[in-house]
């Protein structure tokens, strides 16, 4: 499945990971599904609650948010269709923590970021069986 | 009938449904029918019987985690809402980037960790290029030197100045009656050579204190983990980790009960951020003096191991920041939280002042010693028959009464397969044998029922073990022993006699 992210939400992405920097940072993606192709139409950036000292390494939105997102994504036509968060000092790979926290359907962009610059950006999905992630197509489209 | 609205990405398996209507009197009633409507949502609404950690039901505004849970009572008006709570988190990265090469007879023998993605060739050749310091080689050391030495650490050093007691053999399982009277970093050393000789082992033949300390944890370690759980080595341990920045595998034991964390003060808390004075003198006595289960130790010791291991890799979730309470009366384990204080005496000050004290003063006690383990089960001997893989091909080119089974678990089937075999995994034979024998099922009931009584059954699995085991399981049930074969060599005698082409593993 190929996920499309307009150039100027991926930049925007970098700069909010870049400034949660050393913590984790991450949001929702909001976006349509068509003809097996995710298209991103929004981003919305939300407060990581995990306990500040856990931060560097941990991110986690507050239900609130995620009801609050879903009804607007219902309003404007469109679905949540993923989520993005950063790992600072570490690669853009799914961790087992992430794993065990994943939904399925559901899109998770990675972004590395190393002393404070955003140097990679991957898509993953969490197979049906939630055995794994697999790692899916991300076209930035201009 | 109360409607529960369906997350979007969960409405794949509700064939795009966003609420569904459910009955019940309770949310777990509920619940409990929606995934029956929906099966496909269980697997990631629950684990087993419980809730995954993440997901969220509300009813209304109200999170049921502050009503009654699962057994809260819902009226047939209300709308619930399954809200997942998204988070993620990266593993800490391993401690160090070195990796030594290792021979063939060294993949042979670490072939169960290498095969496990999680450890591979590289976490593999990791742990033999990483270094681990053990203070004290008695009851939690004995186990930890066992299990740090075959998993295949490649340098590991002892601190001990004691000799082997027979008192210490109801828990100190690395000496035995005939090291008694010996050194114990001889007797230890001489066990863990013996179970793994491609080790380094360096013995420091002193005990631990405020004047050696830094030196010895100086010399290039990893990773401390202090074995000896008293008081004075504990608080000097801790404070020279901090100083010098190194991760503290903590392990303690009492009677029954038992505690085991990770101090590592550049990633959490240290133990003065949860103890910064030691308990008055007397109120808690040592094992000598109170006594310790002869296994707790071994308990509480493997975990130690375990962790080590997980740092060293960087996996999974180490116990920074936590601590596990093990009571082995009651078989319960409890995990609490510990914070870091940013007043800590020790982890709030700059590394350089971090000053040794004299800590047999600080504590007002001596640091002396204590602890154990075992396991292992062997399969009951049957008169069962062996066949070599080439009469197996004979049979299958020669006779029509011949079932071939592969007892391998699923995942092997994918590397490699002979074909036209009937694959059932032992461990399903196995819960067929037992449901049987137990009265719950009837053969026909099983997947023995796959399984004909009638015909020459040649079993097989990687490379014996499975199939011998499954043919002694089937015996158990009414198959005759006179037709069932395990195939010697399994599958890799396959390989290597018959078909060269199939990939090994």
């Amino acid at each position: 499945m190929t996920i499309s992210l307009p150039a100027e939400m991926q930049k925007t992405i970098f700069s909010q990971m870049e400034s949660a920097y050393p913590h984790e940072g991450g949001g929702f993606l909001l976006g349509e599904l068509r003809r097996g192709e995710i298209i991103i139409r929004n981003i919305a950036q939300v407060e990581n609650v995990f306990e500040k000292e856990e931060q560097h390494h941990r991110y986690a939105m507050a239900p609130q948010d995620w009801m609050r997102l879903e009804d607007a994504a219902d309003d404007q036509g469109l679905a949540l269709v993923g989520y993005y968060h950063s790992h600072p000092d570490s690669p853009a790979r799914p961790s087992e923590y992430d794993r065990i926290h994943a939904l399925p359907n559901f899109i998770y962009l990675i972004t590395s970021v190393l002393a404070a610059q955003a140097v990679d950006i991957r898509a993953w999905k969490l197979k049906n069986d939630r055995s794994a992630f697999t790692a899916e197509t991300l076209r930035v489209t201009g | 009938m109360a409607s529960i609205r369906i997350p979007t990405p969960l409405r794949a398996y509700t064939q795009g449904q966003a609420s569904i209507e459910a009955p019940g009197g309770t949310v777990g009633e509920a619940l409990a029918n929606l995934v029956e409507q929906h099966p496909d949502l269980r697997l990631h609404l629950f684990n087993d019987d419980e809730l995954r950690s993440f997901v969220n039901i509300f009813i209304d505004d109200e999170d049921i985690r502050f009503l009654q849970g699962l057994d809260t009572e819902i009226a047939a008006d209300d709308s619930l809402r399954i809200i997942p709570s998204i988070a993620g988190g990266q593993n800490a990265p391993p401690l160090h980037e070195r990796l030594a090469d290792l021979n063939k007879q060294e993949v042979k023998r670490y072939s169960r960790h290498v095969i496990m993605p999680e450890v591979g060739m590289e976490g593999q050749r990791r742990l033999k290029a990483s270094s681990v310091l053990l203070i004290g080689t008695g009851g939690l050391g004995s186990p930890l030197a066992l299990y740090l030495a075959a998993a295949g650490i490649g340098r590991i050093g002892l601190v001990d100045y004691d000799v082997v007691d027979l008192t210490n053999l109801q828990r100190q399982v690395i000496h035995g009656i005939s090291t008694v009277g010996q050194s114990k970093l001889d007797s230890a050393a001489a066990r863990m050579l013996d179970l793994n000789p491609d080790i380094e082992i360096v013995k420091y033949r002193q005990p631990l204190a405020s004047e050696n300390a830094l030196a010895i944890f100086a010399e290039s370690w990893d990773i401390i983990i202090d074995g000896t759980d008293n008081f004075p080595t504990r608080y000097l341990v801790n404070d020279a980790c901090v100083k010098l920045g190194l991760p503290n595998v903590y392990g303690s034991i009492f009677r029954f009960e038992g505690q085991l964390s990770v101090f590592h003060a550049e990633a959490g808390p240290c133990y003065r951020c949860m103890f910064p004075q030691p308990p008055p003198p007397g109120l808690v006595p040592s094992c000598a003096e109170g006594g310790v289960l002869g296994i707790l130790p071994g308990t509480i010791g493997t975990m130690q191991a375990t962790e080590a291991i997980k740092l060293l890799l960087g996996i999974g979730e180490p116990m920074i920041g936590r601590m596990l309470l093990y009571d082995a009366l009651e078989m319960s384990f409890q995990t609490i939280k510990v914070r870091k204080d940013p007043h800590c005496p020790v982890c709030g000050i700059d590394q350089a002042d971090i000053e040794l004290i004299d800590y047999e003063q600080f504590c007002g006690m001596p640091a002396h010693d204590h602890s154990e383990f075992s396991a292992v089960d062997e399969a009951a001997e049957l008169d069962i028959q062996t066949v070599t893989v080439h009469d197996l091909r004979q049979a299958l080119e020669n006779d029509d009464d011949v079932v071939v089974i592969d007892v391998r678990d699923p995942h092997e089937w994918d590397i490699s397969a002979i074909e036209g075999a009937l694959r059932i995994p032992k461990p399903q034979i196995q819960l067929a044998k037992n449901g049987i024998q137990a009265g719950r099922k009837l053969w026909e009931e099983t997947v023995l029922k796959d399984i004909p009584k009638d015909k020459k059954l040649y079993l097989h699995c990687r490379s014996g073990k499975r199939s011998a085991d499954s043919i002694a399981f089937l015996s158990e049930v009414g198959y005759d022993l006179d037709r069932m074969y395990n195939v010697e060599g399994g599958i890799l005698a396959w390989a290597d006699e018959i078909d060269p082409n199939m990939p090994k593993y």
